[in-house]
């Protein structure tokens, strides 16, 4: 019995860690709180709709698993989809990045393997959450990495609930951005340890890292031009080291091999302009190498001074005519008009309608930079300034990948989610910093001078500094003013961050959610209404034309031939349907026959007041369509370049037939209690043709709100 | 009489499956014919006609067009193959019958005689209209020919005339020409220029016009010359096909018997070719002739036989059809040398005439062309008199498998050993670097 206590009192000794021991275990256990977070703050839409796929890309996505998890690698590495873009299909292998696909296939195959009975959507749908917590352990270390671990637990905060990741990667939303983010980060991470370490295996670890950015996604060009760009400011700022020489190297020429293997990527960057520029930069290093090699060699100053000048400007005339030999003999092709449009935001607007069409790719509004960024808007700058005061390589590079990544979500709204996480680890760099100087301040206060010696570098300056103010007054008051301010503007941030998830980012788009007049939600069920009609109804070879928007949707839900979808490939092709849709009904049969179409599929919003329907998008068709068929001309839909659709509207947009389609049958409806029949309410006007008359094309199905309304085209007249 | 109605009872009894529709894909010869009459004096002046019909083994039904029991169909389905119409004058048809019940026959794959006469009602004009055809507005109208008329007793009269201004095609008309001119009286039509199905089978002569013969002509007629047509066909695009013709009395039996002398001509013929041609088109009209039928599309790999699901650019393929033509009791070999393919995308990628064994069986083969995409195969077969033919088959004409490609090309000789020697010279720098002082 007498032992008993001295046991107990070792047990609860041997509870008692050593501090180090208890700061792990709190780092630990906050990294695992925040990998649960980001994982479930991104399904609301689970809860709130059901567990399904979302808007229009993540379709294809999902079918293509679909396809590969029936079919094997093999058949999908070789796939030719003879049911999209009819009648030229599409080699469905090399055109898209299959890095997503296989990801959801190997996560299903191990679950599948430790005998899981989930279905293959159910990966799918929750992928992106998986993708979003590993997110955080990257930015963890990353921070680490670039900062101290209380910068990285603070980024991986600030990224599990950012909103402008959280847009890309809730519960369903199964696109590439969802696996690329991580992809992204890691590759960065991985070459800033390679950076910092100089060790091979780090940026052998970037190379792979690399290769599945590349697989994943389109944005891997963001980091084979990032991370050259950086390559070369270390470089003009003397800080080229061996570190450096060996990561880039080996990251480069490795990557690039990699690259290569994804069919869709193939020869581009040996052959791209936009990959020049780290080819020029490799070769630059090896310039770099020679000098120094020289240099060492060469003892007099003067004589390496001349060859140096020599040197560089042969290397870079060797270069310049090369790449100019390249750019005329058409080996290396041009810039794209996506990649001009980065840089010149007026670009995609003038010259490609195409990308200027689709909403993510406008450029971005104030607001919206608020709305996915809230306060770390304004902690941004105090974290460059933080890494402008503690320069290195590591923070070289984030303050380098802020900037451009900045710069980028300005010119397009979608790159938002690229500049999110250095916008999380700048921030969580202020943050955390401002904390360790407050706290260190509290803290001076209570055992005098003694902490100044205990931390390391990043502490260390911190409190030397809480010293040299130790003779300011209010200093501790002031000091826990500022915490419980941090405090309150990180909690509103965690608020802020929770509401837009909830109320903007969680919904699926494919069913629409509204208020009743009552306060009820009232559920839009439409597209998969239509789509499910079309699967049930039509034969099975049956091609369905419609806008370029609801293709893969067509196609997956749907099981029909499409003539165009998402993947925009072919303008011609999607300026023909632009072309069809704007021309008057007996023009527009002549285009559809060709092209054999069998039923035409529209977008109608005027019932409910859904904004985003075709009316509202025709002026795009007709633009992409004058764009390659100049007798189709905007002006002739436009009064005073006004778009209208009530009886002052052109007569042209009055019988065109996408106006025919969407406004057929839609005169004799009473839509709004106190308003004439035939009020549009989602442009809040009645409308100007109310007898329209279809000859070639007959209604086959609207949905139960109206919001999707197919037409099905009739034979040639037998007598005619 | 008793053998005929019990061939036309075993005949009907035998074909009774298929009598619900049609033509039947197997006998598209018309059997069950609805003649709907002014009155029935008419079954015994036009008797000739009526007994030809007969004795190729059809079941001609009479009614008065305005009997108030007329249908065309029953419980939705059509109780007849054909319907002849020699009533010109009806203004409201009995029964169910209206112009859109006759369209709709005919849209449904149904033949159709119709006969205008002068005064004819809005009725058939209407119907003539549907088809195509525009009678002369003025209802009294008659063609009338001062040079082309027919020689007859009441002199100055030249409402009668003779025309011999046939369509060339012996498809439509037979084999046999037809010597003696055609007997016509009757209002004049002008084929609508927006129809393309609508042809002329006998014109009338570039002296003619349309015009009230009794009265004095003010204005100038509004159908002149060959624009005047007599009697047109139409075959609509479901291959229903339709006789329209502006008299009535040109099927009588007076013009049948009648001899038949052209003005300015001195051949004076015993017998007008009225019996002829229209007994002739009356074939073609019933399907007995030019009726083709398109079977056993088959297409494989050069050496299988297996139809595959898709193609790959660059395959050699073999297409076969077979095709038969009605004769009126049998399917015979169609014999052509014209039937062509199209390996078609958007545009004919290949277009190949198909070569014949004269059974009946039409086969080509071709390379793939070198360019992936949904293509058809196409056969158009548009022959004026026949009915037409045109087969679509869809078939997917992939690209190469990622291990279909070569697997070494001499051109790339060089590259494969630069990587070669390169490994190579690693290896021994290396080897040489690590272990020499």
């Amino acid at each position: 019995m007498a032992t008993m206590p001295a046991s107990a009192s070792d047990l609860l000794k041997s509870f008692k860690l050593k501090t180090k021991q208890q700061e792990l275990l709190i780092r630990v256990s906050i990294l695992c709180l925040v990998y649960i977070l980001a994982f479930i703050t991104r399904l609301f839409s689970v809860l709130r709709y059901e567990s399904m796929i979302h808007e229009f890309d993540p379709y294809f996505n999902y079918r293509t698993t679909l396809y590969l998890t029936e079919n094997g690698f093999y058949d999908f590495w070789n796939w030719f989809d003879y049911e999209s873009w009819y009648p030229l299909g599409r080699i469905v292998g090399g055109t898209l990045y299959p890095g997503l696909m296989v990801t959801a296939v190997l996560i299903y195959r191990i679950l599948r393997f430790l005998r899981f009975a989930v279905h293959i959507r159910e990966v799918c749908v929750l992928t992106a959450p998986f993708f979003a917590s590993n997110t955080t352990l990257v930015a963890y270390f990353f921070g680490k990495e670039i900062w101290d671990s209380g910068a990285g637990l603070v980024a991986a905060i600030l990224i599990a609930i950012c909103p402008g990741y959280i847009s890309r990667s809730v519960a369903g939303s199964y696109d590439n951005e969802g696996v690329a983010i991580f992809a992204l980060l890691f590759t960065f991470y991985v070459f800033v340890k390679a950076v910092n370490t100089g060790s091979l295996a780090w940026s052998l670890a970037s190379a792979f890292g690399y290769f599945y950015m590349v697989s994943a996604w389109g944005g891997y060009v963001f980091i084979i031009n990032l991370i050259p760009l950086y390559v070369l400011v270390l470089l003009i700022t003397g800080r080229y080291s061996m570190r450096l020489y060996v990561a880039y190297n080996c990251m480069y020429i490795l990557g690039m091999l990699l690259a290569m293997q994804i069919r869709f990527v193939g020869f581009q960057h040996v052959q791209s302009g936009e990959h020049m520029a780290a080819m020029g930069v490799f070769f630059l290093m090896q310039v770099f190498y020679f000098l120094d090699w020289v240099k060492h060699m060469l003892s007099d100053t003067k004589l390496f001074q001349a060859f140096l000048r020599i040197t560089v400007t042969c290397a870079v005339a060797v270069g310049g005519i090369a790449l100019g030999l390249g750019m005329v003999s058409g080996y290396i092709s041009p810039w794209t008009g996506r990649f001009y449009s980065l840089l010149d935001p007026t670009y995609a607007k003038d010259h490609i309608p195409i990308i200027a069409s689709v909403s993510e790719h406008q450029p971005t509004a104030w607001s919206s930079f608020m709305f996915d960024f809230h306060i770390l808007l304004f902690l941004f700058p105090a974290g460059l300034y933080f890494c402008f005061k503690r320069l290195s390589d590591a923070t070289i590079f984030i303050v380098m990948y802020g900037l451009t990544s900045m710069y980028f979500a300005g010119v397009m709204v979608r790159l938002i989610l690229v500049a999110t996480p250095a916008v999380c680890l700048i921030s969580a760099i202020a943050v955390s910093a401002t904390v360790k100087n407050l706290t260190v301040l509290l803290r001076s206060k209570n055992k005098v001078v003694q902490t100044g010696s205990t931390k390391g570098s990043g502490g260390s300056k911190s409190s030397s500094k809480a010293l040299l103010d130790q003779s300011q007054p209010f200093q501790k008051n002031g000091a826990i003013a500022l915490l419980f301010g941090a405090f309150y503007l990180l909690s509103r941030y965690a608020t802020h961050c929770t509401w837009v998830t909830s109320e903007a980012y969680s919904s699926p788009s494919i069913v629409l959610a509204a208020r009743g007049a009552h306060g009820n939600r009232v559920i839009f069920d439409d597209y998969r209404e239509a789509y499910f009609w079309l699967r049930q109804n039509t034969p099975q070879d049956a091609k369905v034309m419609s806008w370029w928007d609801y293709g893969y949707q067509i196609t997956a839900m749907g099981n029909r031939t499409v003539i165009v979808d998402n993947n925009t490939w072919n303008n011609t092709h999607i300026a023909t349907v632009g072309r069809a849709m704007s021309s008057y009904e007996d023009e527009a049969i002549e285009i559809i026959r060709s092209l054999d179409v069998d039923y035409v599929l529209v977008v109608f919003g005027g019932v409910t007041g859904y904004s985003s329907d075709d009316i509202n998008k025709f002026l795009w068709m007709v633009r992409i369509g004058g764009g390659v068929f100049p007798v189709i001309k905007e002006p002739d839909y436009l009064v005073n370049g006004e778009y209208r659709v009530d009886k002052g509207a052109a007569p042209k947009m009055l019988n065109c037939l996408m106006y025919k389609l969407c406004y057929y049958r839609f005169g004799e409806m009473l839509t709004e209690y106190g308003k004439p029949p035939g009020y549009d309410r989602a442009r809040g006007v009645e409308i100007g043709n109310k007898d329209v008359k279809l000859e070639h094309l007959e209604e086959a199905f609207t949905t139960s709100n109206w919001i999707v309304r197919i037409y099905r085209v009739k034979p040639p007249n037998n007598r005619w | 009489m008793g053998k005929l109605w019990l061939i036309c009872i075993a005949s009907i009894s035998i074909l009774l499956p298929f009598l619900c529709n049609a033509f039947s894909p197997e006998t598209p010869t018309d059997r069950r014919v609805l003649v709907l009459l002014d009155d029935f004096a008419i079954m015994s002046s036009h008797s000739l006609y009526f007994n030809a019909l007969k004795s190729r083994g059809f079941d001609l039904e009479f009614k008065l067009a305005d009997d108030p029991k007329i249908a065309l169909q029953r419980y939705g389905q059509y109780l007849y193959d054909a319907l002849i119409l020699f009533c010109p004058s009806v203004e409201r048809f009995g029964g169910s019958i209206d112009v859109a019940a006759i369209v709709n026959f005919v849209d449904s794959g149904h033949d159709l005689i119709v006969a205008a006469d002068v005064n004819a009602s809005d009725l058939i004009r209407e119907v003539g209209t549907e088809c195509g055809v525009d009678f002369d507005e003025d209802p009294s109208a008659m063609v009338i020919d001062h040079i082309g008329y027919a020689v007859s007793g009441t002199e100055g009269d030249h409402t009668l005339i003779a025309s011999d201004d046939f369509i060339k095609s012996d498809v439509i008309l037979g084999a046999k020409k037809i010597e003696a001119p055609i007997l016509f009286r009757g209002i004049g039509h002008a084929v609508s220029p927006a129809n393309s199905l609508v042809l002329k089978v006998l014109s009338a002569s570039p002296s003619a016009y349309s015009a009230n013969p009794k009265s004095k002509l003010s204005t100038p007629p509004p159908l002149t010359g060959s624009a005047i047509s007599l009697v047109s066909i139409v075959q609509a695009r479901n291959n229903a096909r339709l006789l329209i013709t502006g008299s009535l009395s040109m099927f009588s039996n007076r013009f049948f018997r009648s001899g038949v002398q052209k003005a300015g001509s001195q051949t004076k013929h015993g017998k007008s070719g009225n019996e002829q041609f229209l007994t002739e088109i009356s074939k073609w009209i019933f399907h007995e002739r030019g009726h083709l039928k398109a079977i056993n599309v088959k297409h494989h790999r050069v050496g299988e036989t297996d139809e595959p699901a898709l193609y790959r650019i660059n395959d050699e393929l073999e297409y076969s059809v077979e095709i038969y033509e009605w004769s009126g009791t049998s399917w015979e070999p169609y014999v052509a040398n014209d039937v062509q393919l199209q390996f078609y995308m958007m545009s004919p990628y290949v277009l190949k005439t198909l070569s014949s064994d004269k059974k009946g069986l039409y086969s080509t083969s071709f390379k793939v062309p070198d360019v992936y995409g949904v293509f058809q195969f196409k056969v158009e077969h548009q022959k004026l008199g026949y009915t037409s033919l045109s087969l679509s088959k869809q078939i997917p004409v992939r690209p190469y498998r990622h291990n279909e490609y070569e697997r070494f090309i001499p051109a790339a000789y060089p590259y494969y050993g630069a990587a070669f020697s390169m490994m190579a010279g690693f290896f021994i720098f290396s080897f040489v670097h690590l272990y020499s002082k």
